[in-house]
């Protein structure tokens, strides 16, 4: 066996197996649909030592192999069973610039979780809720120490995006000692981790205390500042930056392309989250405008389509609809979210798919039509496609429309930058390995390459490409 | 934070602010607009750039006082801070040698149509400006604008100043005088452009609108300026804010403007409350 564990003594597997999964504590759906406060409340130390000590501490973790950054999983979960709770933090750190952020949304099930060893023999460590345990615990305690940062080295870097892709790759350029720009178009820097993920999922104090960590590391933001417009990635080189890091995200929402998609009450995603999470719609001291409808209908399966339906039910909407067109073993979304989402009242409509919004004189949403689907065979996806079942139209009695089936690269960049080679789709072509692009001097990383995928990923591409941008300025022979 | 540097009244409910924002100044273009946020509970709203001075380092704009921000952007003096500008947003007007053209400006689209007719006036054009206001007190910028076109053409509503009527009759008289007009710009209220569009479709005279659709984020996030171009969803605020003004579903657009009417209401009522509450205070 491969999984032996270091120190049998504490951890062995008999006895690890005796201890159950240790659930974290949640707000009951009732109460918690009256606002937005987190739903999972943590764990208390002692729950969180008591879950650690299932961690059989293998001296081949699989699932750091599970992780995209590989966290030394073990170690920081050793700590924690000894009571270094802050000693744990710094461990995830040297790894993960925002485990408070990465506990809470990776999708763990999918990735370390899922291949630990427990998995096999029954129900994986809890990885996820024990990196947000340690993270939260240093964070509340006020611990927090920054790193010894280098000398300058003279090398100035811009980071065009203030996603977890920008983030992390201005955190560690900064602590290779070069001076870090990052230049965000909104007001606020954290990318979707602002603007999309709900308050109830991620609350954004989080956000705020990494960026501010970053801060004081000597991480420069400019907000405000959408690149592409105030300047362009060639001004930026040609105004004193070595290199430039575009991470600006996959922010362009889809629509379906039905009839009454522009009617009023038909709202992309991103917008319905943008109103309630970045304009604080639902704080009444705020002034952005949301509607309040009634009965709405959000569109897709996936996660962004369970942070809006579940946004939706703490506005007060008296009917959520999840309108998804394949079965529910296919939906892209989180377990977790999906379950939170029934708890608290959505009601699925799978195998059904819009096929028109019906509108009033007026120009607002009145209903939407749906058709039924089967699954048939397998398209490319490796999933059943789904098709739709002659003569099965019928309309939900809807009044609002949100629609939650995918986003695009953001154009802005692409469109601006001369010689940035893109796909089709318009992601920027890089380097998997260094987030080198196309054009020299520009490196790219998260969703704006790989289309949307994970915060951990884009996490990942920012910290290779930092290693990378490091190596280029150093080796560039500086023309001045 | 950008500051503040100049606030006058042009007309009743119609200001124009100088706010001191360098970067935006050098790199703004005819036609572009920012996005703005006067203080932290604030909605981002968009406004044109109406001109700047780019050694200055200033933008200005010029606003009319329709609700809840417009009217508090109102009550800034000089020396007051806006918190966020960001810009300059949107595709410049395309600018070359057309010939002649007409640029049209209703009401405050004078003001937001300020910097297209200088563009074009500069680039060599024979430029023909019809400005039009409900009556005479609200006519704005008339001596700014004569420096910027080749003839200027008044018309009021009321007939209290100018042509008697609506803009639109004075460019139906241009296309009668058998005048050769190879550009159409309008820029103003919704129904204005619509009828612009409809008046020079059948002759066959290329037509330019600035469009105003509801804006949130304006780098191409969220769709809420979804407009219907030539039967096309285009999104506003990165494809646009000028339009085929043959192509464009006014009707549409008419309709999603008032989306959130009643609850702009609701906050508008809040700030006449708010603000009379301050004024009670600073009497007392
Ligand atoms: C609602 C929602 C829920 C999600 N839930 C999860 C989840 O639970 N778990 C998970 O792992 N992933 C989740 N994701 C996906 C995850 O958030 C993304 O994969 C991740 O944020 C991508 O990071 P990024 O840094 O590449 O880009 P983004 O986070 O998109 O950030 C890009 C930033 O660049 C800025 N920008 C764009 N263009 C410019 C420009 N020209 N100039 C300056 N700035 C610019 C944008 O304003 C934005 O702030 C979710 C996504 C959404 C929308
Ligand atoms: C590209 C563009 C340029 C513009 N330039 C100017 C300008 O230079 N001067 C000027 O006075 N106005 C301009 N507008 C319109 C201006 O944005 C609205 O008047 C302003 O947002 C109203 O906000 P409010 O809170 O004062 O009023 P509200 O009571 O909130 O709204 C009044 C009306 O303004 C429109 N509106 C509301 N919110 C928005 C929004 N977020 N985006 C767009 N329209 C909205 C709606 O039609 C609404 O019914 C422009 C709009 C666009 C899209
Ligand atoms: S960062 Fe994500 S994948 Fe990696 S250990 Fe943490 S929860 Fe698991
Ligand atoms: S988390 Fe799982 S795989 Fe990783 S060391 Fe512990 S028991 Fe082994
Ligand atoms: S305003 Fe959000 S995409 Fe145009």
């Amino acid at each position: 066996m491969t999984d032996s564990p270091t120190c049998p003594e504490a951890h062995d597997l008999k006895a690890a197996k005796k201890i159950p999964r240790q659930k974290m504590p949640e707000r009951e759906p009732r109460q918690r649909m009256k606002h937005f406060d987190e739903v999972p409340m943590g764990y208390t130390p002692e729950l969180a030592q008591k879950e650690a000590k299932r961690c059989l501490q293998c001296k081949k973790p699989l699932c750091r192999i599970g992780c995209p950054v590989e966290i030394d999983i073990p170690a920081f979960i050793k700590c924690i069973v000894e009571g270094d709770f802050v000693g744990s933090a710094r461990n995830l750190k040297e790894y993960n610039a925002l485990p408070a952020v990465c506990g809470r949304v990776c999708p763990q099930e999918d990735q370390c979780e899922k291949v630990c060893i427990l998995t096999k023999k029954g129900i994986s460590v809890a990885i996820g809720n024990l990196e947000r345990f340690a993270a939260d615990y240093e964070r509340n305690k006020g611990t927090i120490t920054l790193p010894k940062i280098p000398a300058p080295t003279g090398y100035r870097v811009a980071v065009v995006g203030s996603g977890p892709a920008g983030l992390t790759a201005a955190g560690e350029l900064v602590k290779m000692g070069h001076e870090v720009v990052v230049f965000e178009a909104l007001h606020k820097p954290g990318g979707v981790l602002v603007y999309g993920i709900p308050e109830f999922r991620l609350p954004k104090a989080i956000v705020e205390a990494e960026i501010d960590y970053l801060k004081k590391l000597g991480v420069k933001i400019e907000v405000d500042a959408a690149i592409g417009k105030v300047a362009t990635i060639d001004e930026l080189l040609s105004n004193g930056f070595d290199a430039v890091f575009v991470a600006t995200g996959a922010g362009l929402p889809l629509f379906m392309g039905i009839p009454g998609e522009n009617l009023c009450g038909v709202y992309s995603a991103n917008e319905y989250l943008t109103r309630v999470n970045l304009m604080k719609a639902y704080n009444s001291h705020y002034v952005t405008p949301v509607l309040r409808k009634r009965r709405i209908a959000v569109v897709g399966g996936g996660n962004v389509a369970m942070d809006a339906a579940r946004t939706a039910l703490r506005m007060g909407t008296e009917e959520v609809y999840i309108v998804y067109r394949r079965s529910r073993s296919e939906m892209p979304a989180r377990i977790d979210e999906i379950h939170h989402g029934e708890e608290e009242g959505l009601k699925f409509m799978l195998l059904t798919n819009p096929i028109r919004v019906l509108g009033d004189e007026k120009g607002w949403v009145k209903g939407l039509e749906c058709i039924k689907m089967e699954l048939g065979e397998p398209d490319s996806s490796g999933r059943r496609r789904p098709v739709p079942v002659q003569g099965s139209e019928f309309i939900l009695d809807v009044d609002c429309v949100i629609m939650a089936i995918g986003t695009s690269p953001h154009p802005l960049v692409p469109m601006t930058t001369p010689g940035l080679k893109v796909t089709p789709k318009g992601n920027i072509m890089a380097n998997e390995e260094t987030g080198q692009s196309s054009k020299e001097g520009v490196f790219a990383g998260g969703d704006i390459v790989t289309g949307a995928a994970t915060v951990i990923l884009a996490m990942g591409a920012g910290k290779k490409a930092a290693q990378a941008i490091d190596q280029y300025v150093r080796n560039k022979v500086r023309v001045s | 934070m950008f500051k503040v540097l100049a606030k006058e009244r042009l007309a009743e409910n119609i200001y124009r602010t100088v706010i001191e924002a360098p970067k935006i100044a050098r790199k703004r273009k005819a036609g572009q607009f920012v996005m703005l946020r006067v203080d932290e509970p604030g909605e981002r709203i968009p406004l044109t750039i109406s001109d700047a001075d780019p050694e200055a380092g200033t933008i200005t704009i010029v606003f009319q006082t329709v609700g809840y921000t417009t009217k508090l952007l109102g009550t800034l003096e000089a020396g007051d801070y806006v918190l966020d500008v960001a810009g300059p947003l949107g595709h410049p007007t395309h600018v070359e040698k057309f010939g002649t053209v007409v640029s049209i400006g209703g009401g405050l689209g004078i003001a937001l149509g300020r910097s297209i007719t200088e563009a074009l006036y500069k680039a060599g054009n024979h430029v023909i400006a019809i400005i039009s206001a409900r009556n005479k007190s609200l006519l704005i910028l008339e001596e700014e604008m004569k420096k910027i076109c080749s003839e200027l053409m008044v018309a009021t509503d009321d007939g209290s100043y100018g042509f008697h009527g609506f803009p639109t009759q004075v460019l139906q008289q241009l296309i009668d005088s058998g005048r050769k007009i190879d550009l159409v710009v309008a820029v103003g209220p919704v129904p204005l452009m619509a009828a612009v569009s409809k008046l020079t479709k059948p002759y066959g005279i290329k037509t330019i609108v600035s469009l105003n659709p509801i804006m949130v984020d304006a780098t191409g996030m969220c769709g809420a300026c979804r407009v219907t171009v030539g039967g096309v969803t285009r999104f506003g605020c990165v494809e646009g804010p000028e339009f085929d003004g043959h192509q464009v579903d006014y009707d549409e657009l008419m309709k999603r403007l008032k989306t959130y009417a009643e609850q702009e209401k609701e906050m508008d009522a809040r700030f006449v409350a708010a603000r009379s509450r301050e004024i009670q205070e600073v009497k007392r």
